[in-house]
């Protein structure tokens, strides 16, 4: 049997590869999951990134991954029939100067999770940059959602550290959600092993 | 809720802090990774295919007015799963620097020339039995300020789905008899020599197109999964 290819890091070039819109390439994805008018909540979720000195990550690049409003994934191992094809889930980002992504999208439901459990409405993310040596692997759940309480995945986590999965609302604009990701140090985000 | 993707594999991974790569000192997390099942959010993942790419796309020496200069090759593989099995439609996205190290990025201040015909950047889309096909040139060593004297081996970044957002992979090939292997952190933070030489290609005599081309073969092998559905229900 073949054995696994290695990871290695995507270095501090990878917007030559993966996020080619900066030069002028046509670029498959973007920051923008709901351009194509998906239906459900439409939201935005905004955030950065921190190492383990407190400054800005500013050569990062997220992905996430997630399901349409009614939970379901654009996948075929998510044998349930979709809406409508206009949602396919995936969107990729690049830090800013300022350590900054912003994701348009759409509030996913509930996911079926273990034995018939339902999972939280959740988000997931993948992060690369230079001094990752590999993905790092989180979720993004949404604070004040009933629904957190019995997820089968936040009930991994150490209670004192649930909170830094949970994207806050901006009192002031609403549809906007804030999710800072800390690598390192007292806040250090959860990351995950799947 | 059993695994669906097997984790023995991940062992050919490095860790994420390797000291002598000191991006890595403050950039690995520092508290242990929680383990959580494998559910639907993880087993799904972006499905990309064939219509989202064009042809053209996985020649970087036609992106330009002219050719690029430096040695042409062709880098050319197969994608696998850990079980042999080739992985079709899936997206291969791949960037390097020019002949001479250097990269088309604003960050890169290595005092070599750009190439006003080579950017760098291609994507392809495995076909039917895994197979995907580049040409290019093959890209220079360039310097890095990690420690002092410090060069990177020759590679190309390569990027992989797979069928699910677990066998995500962004990896490096390297070029066989590299004499900056030794000496690179990133190159060696893979632990396993074994799964060390899995990130080297090979040269493909076979593969080469006389008075035109070099041709290097690289196989990459994403994480698999334990059954498909259509063997667990003959098991
Ligand atoms: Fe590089």
């Amino acid at each position: 049997m073949p054995e696994r290819t290695p990871s290695q890091t995507v270095g501090p070039y990878l917007h030559i590869g993966l996020t080619q819109g900066a030069y002028g390439a046509r670029e498959i994805f973007g920051a923008n999951l709901a351009d194509a008018g998906p239906s459900g909540r439409h939201i935005r979720i905004e955030g950065r990134v921190y190492d383990g000195e407190g400054k800005v990550v500013p050569d990062a690049v997220l992905e996430i991954w997630q399901a349409d409003d009614q939970g379901r994934y654009a996948h075929p191992a998510d044998g349930r029939p979709l809406a409508s094809n206009s949602f396919r889930g995936f969107g990729r980002c690049p830090t800013d100067k300022d350590g900054v992504f912003a994701f348009a999208t759409v509030k996913p439901g509930s996911v079926p999770g273990p034995a018939g459990a339902a999972q939280a409405p959740h988000i997931n993310v993948g992060l690369f940059s230079r001094g990752l040596l590999k993905r790092l692997f989180t979720r993004i759940y949404f604070e004040g959602e009933p629904a957190n309480a019995a997820d089968p995945v936040l009930a991994l986590v150490p209670a004192d550290r649930r909170r830094t999965l949970l994207a806050k609302a901006d009192p002031g604009n609403p549809g906007l959600f804030r999710f800072d990701l800390y690598l390192q140090g007292a806040n250090e985000t959860v990351f995950f092993d799947a | 809720m059993d695994d669906v993707y097997s984790r023995a594999g991940s062992r050919a991974d490095p860790p994420y802090l390797v000291a002598d790569y000191v991006g890595t000192r403050i950039r690995a997390p520092q508290r242990p990774l929680i383990l959580i099942p494998q559910t639907l959010s993880e087993i799904t993942g972006p499905v990309y295919g064939h219509s989202d790419v064009l042809p053209e796309e996985a020649d970087l020496t036609k992106q330009h007015a002219g050719e690029p200069l430096g040695e042409r090759i062709i880098v050319k593989g197969r994608v696998l799963d850990e079980a042999g099995r080739p992985v079709p439609n899936s997206l291969v996205e791949i960037w390097q620097c020019n002949a001479a190290g250097r990269y088309r990025h604003v960050v890169d201040q290595h005092e070599a020339p750009l190439d006003p015909n080579f950017t760098g950047a291609g994507r392809c889309v495995t076909d039917a039995d895994g197979n995907y096909h580049f040409v290019s040139i093959k890209p220079g060593a360039y310097p890095w300020r990690n420690h002092p004297n410090a060069w990177r081996p020759a590679h190309i970044h390569l990027s992989l789905f797979g069928p699910s957002f677990l066998t995500r992979l962004v990896t490096q090939m390297y070029f066989p008899g590299d004499p900056l292997f030794r000496f690179d952190p990133i190159f060696n933070s893979v632990p396993d020599p074994k799964a060390r030489e899995r990130m080297i290609c090979r040269f493909d005599l076979e593969a080469t197109r006389p008075e035109w081309a070099l041709a290097y073969h690289f196989d990459i092998v994403l994480r698999g999964s334990r059954a498909t559905p259509l063997d667990a229900d003959h098991a």
